[in-house]
């Protein structure tokens, strides 16, 4: 599971975004937790400057897209629009609360085996746009189809610690999941980006029937699509009338429809568009902290990042508040050399590090890599990338290192980094500890940038999945982020700002919800005043 | 044949010929292009198992050859293939962006070669004058500004600050004419510069006729000043201006990107970027096709106008 990412439009605003939730937030979706239970991270209705919920109207979103090639197929999601137009039309088992803490959704709650290798699924009471009532059996054509190995869809590797030939229908509105391996957060995986539930045996979506609080109207690839009210939504029918959204890859062009009245919602602008627009009274601007982590990875398995002396030296070089204010434009928060600022598990008792080039300089010298030349990889894949290479190597060369910027294919540039190069720019969105932990930094994990390979620390891992003990598996997390912390190969120096803007008559906009996560887009908790 | 149809097909066989080499152009460079529709479409999760299985899903694993072979037979059969993408055909796409681009394209024609003339002659006219400086100064000071920076200046002015027009044709989808509004702004960037270089060719045509022999000749034989302006130097003075309008057709068609962008209008330039940047193989080279046929029958046909108005000034074809 991943955030949707823009490999298909090319407009370098484009990011794939999370944001953590506050810490207020972070305690109650932590104690709602893994069981049967209502929904979260709504806010409270009358608190919004539009006022308390009213029904009707058409709102209409704008969204950077894909051109002609957008989908409705709600497992080839791949865009932000595109899991904005899948979550209005489809629902998953579960989804993220604003702290990555799996929530339940259509799954009304699920109970492990002892072992955890076994998950007892309860789905609720809920029906398709068609009338048709969701049944065990459309859950189980939905995980089918995303593990069919001639899919190649993004949640397969997300899906794949369940064995489905062995998984069954107890009966219609229970499953029971048997998993190949121990796995203590199996509900993320029913959360998982682009793991939604469709019919069973559904494999057209020109005119997509899901269960979700929209039914399908009409498709425009890289222009528009209109869903209206599902009335039996099971969570509430939403209190628009429609839904409309709308493609414009340009950000100039996003807050120009919104301030010329031809839209009411604008996703994705930047920290200079928030700027002259926050307090004029236009329109109202909504920054989602903690969002997207930036970082440079260091290939812990190569010259001169083999020797964690160097890597330490590296941290220490950083001066992460520069990198926040001229990278981000001031749009973000400086990081700890971790992921998931906020999220649960993550490991806050830590100490902030902060900048001691002596202390870079002696652990250089004792490195034997005085005058040390690194190249960093960069591009414009993403806002702010070649920025941050540019302000870190003006910083390294104050501790004697020369960083040589290489710019990089943006079209290409994720591949390209994953195992050549020394040191690179890198960015991810929003998805749980876990989640980063298991394709990013286990010897056998499919993106694994860093070449992070250590057996004690995937020993850490497995034992963390077996430990049903909920603080017994949070000191695991901690221990395992103690050592990313000392010795690990990610350098995260911030956290951006996932930055949106609405008209002032939209009510009910979630204010903590990451990008991807459950309050996130979710249009059908908004209403029009 | 007469001497003109002659030429005619003698250029339309070599514009098939050029429109064919590009073709062949456009597939070694995409595949010349680094990384795949495959990488490009894992995004930032180059799983390389995944990425292996989105390339044997698009038959990418072929040989470039055999992916090439099948596409011009297709092409022969007048099948334009299908995008590696979304598994539509291309034919679709192209119907989908033809529409908003000719749209705008025709729109400034109609409106650039009235207007060009209009403007031409009257600066030329009396060269020097007060009306031929005022024209020369706006109209050389507009081509000098581009066209991203005129739209976000007329967005602002035109339509956030006096909220005469919509900034955007955002919702307008493809059917632009249900809300003519949206035109407005994008055709008059589309038309600034244009405009300015097609009157200064226009002018410059019809000052250095003005001044030539045939029509001091003219005037000797008393014909009356419209006459000798309109039916004897006009004439002469357009073919440097046709060739330019046939290439300002191409740029038009083409689909001018930084306007479709501004404006939110989801024509063909739009198209081959987001094609280009997903290595949709299939959709470049069936854009190419378009664009190629497009430019090789505007140019003949401007050269053929050329050859009408002034069969002395020889066309190479």
């Amino acid at each position: 599971m991943t955030t949707p990412h823009t490999p298909r439009a090319r407009h370098t605003r484009r990011a794939f975004l999370g944001a953590a939730g506050g810490a207020a937030a972070l305690t109650t979706l932590a104690a709602a937790g893994c069981s049967a239970g209502s929904t979260s991270g709504t806010p409270e209705p009358g608190t919004d400057a539009a006022g308390s919920p009213r029904r009707g109207g058409r709102l209409r979103a704008t969204f950077a897209g894909g051109g002609a090639s957008e989908t409705l197929d709600p497992h080839r999601t791949n865009l932000f629009v595109e899991a904005a137009r899948a979550k209005a039309l489809f629902d998953k088992l579960a989804d993220f609360g604003s702290d990555m803490s799996p929530q339940p959704r259509l799954a009304e709650s699920w109970e492990p085996s002892t072992d955890a290798t076994r998950w007892t699924v309860r789905l609720r009471e809920a029906v398709f746009t068609d009338g048709t009532p969701l049944t065990a059996a459309d859950v189980l054509h939905s995980y089918r189809r995303i593990t069919d190995p001639e899919g190649a869809f993004r949640a397969r590797a997300s899906l794949e610690s369940i064995d489905l030939d062995a998984s069954r229908a107890v009966d219609d509105r229970t499953v029971e999941f048997v998993l190949k391996h121990p796995y203590a957060e199996f509900p993320n995986a029913l959360a998982a980006f682009g793991a939604y539930i469709v019919k069973d045996g559904a494999e057209d979506f020109t005119e997509p029937v899901g269960t979700g609080p929209f039914r399908f109207v009409s498709f425009t690839p890289g222009s528009s699509m209109v869903a209206a009210r599902h009335d039996a939504y099971w969570d509430g029918a939403p209190y628009l009338d429609e839904i409309e959204f709308l493609v414009a890859n340009e950000e100039t062009a996003r807050i120009n429809a919104l301030l010329g009245g031809q839209v009411e919602y604008a996703h994705e602008l930047t920290p200079t568009t928030a700027r002259t627009h926050e307090g004029g009274g236009q329109v109202t601007v909504v920054r989602l902290p903690r969002s997207a982590m930036q970082a440079f990875v260091m290939k812990t398995d190569r010259a001169p990042f083999d020797d964690p002396r160097v890597r330490e030296a590296f941290f220490l070089i950083a001066d992460r508040q520069q990198l926040v204010d001229s990278a981000l434009a001031g749009a973000g928060e400086i990081g700890n050399d971790l992921f998931g600022k906020g999220y649960q598990y993550y490991a806050d008792s830590i100490p902030q590090r902060t900048r001691d080039l002596d202390r870079a300089r002696a652990l250089l010298r004792e490195a034997g890599a005085e005058n040390l030349t690194v190249r960093l990889d960069t591009s414009e894949v993403a806002a702010g990338f070649v920025e941050a290479a540019t302000v870190f190597a003006e910083q390294a060369a104050e501790a004697g290192v020369t960083v040589e910027v290489v710019m990089g294919n943006k079209d290409t540039y994720w591949s390209d980094i994953l195992d050549s190069g020394q040191l690179c720019c890198y960015r991810s969105g929003s998805m749980p500890i876990e989640s980063h932990i298991s394709q990013r930094l286990l010897t056998d994990s499919t993106t694994n940038a860093s070449k992070w390979q250590r057996e004690d620390f995937d020993a850490l891992y497995e034992q963390a999945q077996a430990t049903l003990d909920e603080a017994a598996r949070t000191d695991l997390y901690a221990r395992m982020q103690r050592t990313l912390h000392a010795e690990g190969g990610f350098l995260v120096w911030g956290f951006a700002d996932w930055i949106i803007a609405t008209a002032n008559n939209v009510g009910g906009v979630d204010r903590e919800a990451p990008a991807n996560s459950l309050g996130w887009a979710r249009f059908d908790k908004v209403w029009l005043a | 044949m007469t001497g003109l149809a002659h030429f005619a097909v003698r250029r339309l066989a070599l514009g098939l010929l050029q429109t064919a080499a590009v073709v062949v152009l456009v597939f070694v460079l995409t595949e010349a292009l680094p990384g795949d529709a495959a990488v490009a479409l894992a995004g930032d999760q180059p799983d390389p198992a995944r990425v292996e299985a989105i390339r044997q899903a698009m038959r990418l694993d072929e040989p470039a050859a055999q992916r090439f072979a099948d596409w011009v037979l297709g092409l022969l059969r007048g099948d334009l293939g299908t995008s590696l993408v979304s598994g539509r055909p291309v034919s679709s796409y192209l119907a989908g962006g033809l529409g908003p681009t000719l749209l705008l394209a025709g729109i400034t024609l109609a409106l650039l070669v009235p207007l060009s003339l209009v403007l031409g002659v009257a600066a030329a006219g009396r060269e020097g004058g007060p009306l031929d400086r005022a024209i020369s100064t706006v109209t050389v000071g507009l081509y000098a500004v581009p066209e991203f920076a005129l739209g976000i200046l007329l967005i602002t002015v035109v339509a956030l600050r006096g909220g005469l027009l919509p900034p955007t044709a955002v919702g307008a989808g493809g059917d632009l004419l249900a809300q003519p509004a949206v035109l407005v702004l994008p055709v008059a960037v589309l038309l600034a510069r244009p405009v300015c270089s097609l009157s200064r060719l226009v002018r410059a045509g019809m000052v250095e006729a003005l001044a030539s022999d045939y029509v001091r000749h003219a005037r000797r034989q008393g014909l009356g000043e419209a006459r000798v302006r309109y039916a004897h130097a006009l004439p002469n003075a357009l073919a440097p201006a046709v060739q330019q309008l046939a290439r300002t057709t191409d740029w038009l068609l083409c689909g001018v990107i930084v306007v479709e962008a501004l404006f939110v209008i989801p024509g063909l330039g739009t198209l081959l970027v987001e094609a280009v940047a997903a290595r949709d193989v299939p959709v470049v080279q069936g854009l190419a096709v378009v664009f190629g046929l497009v430019t090789v029958v505007v140019n003949l046909a401007a050269d053929l106008v050329v050859h009408r108005l002034a069969p002395r000034g020889e066309v190479v074809a």
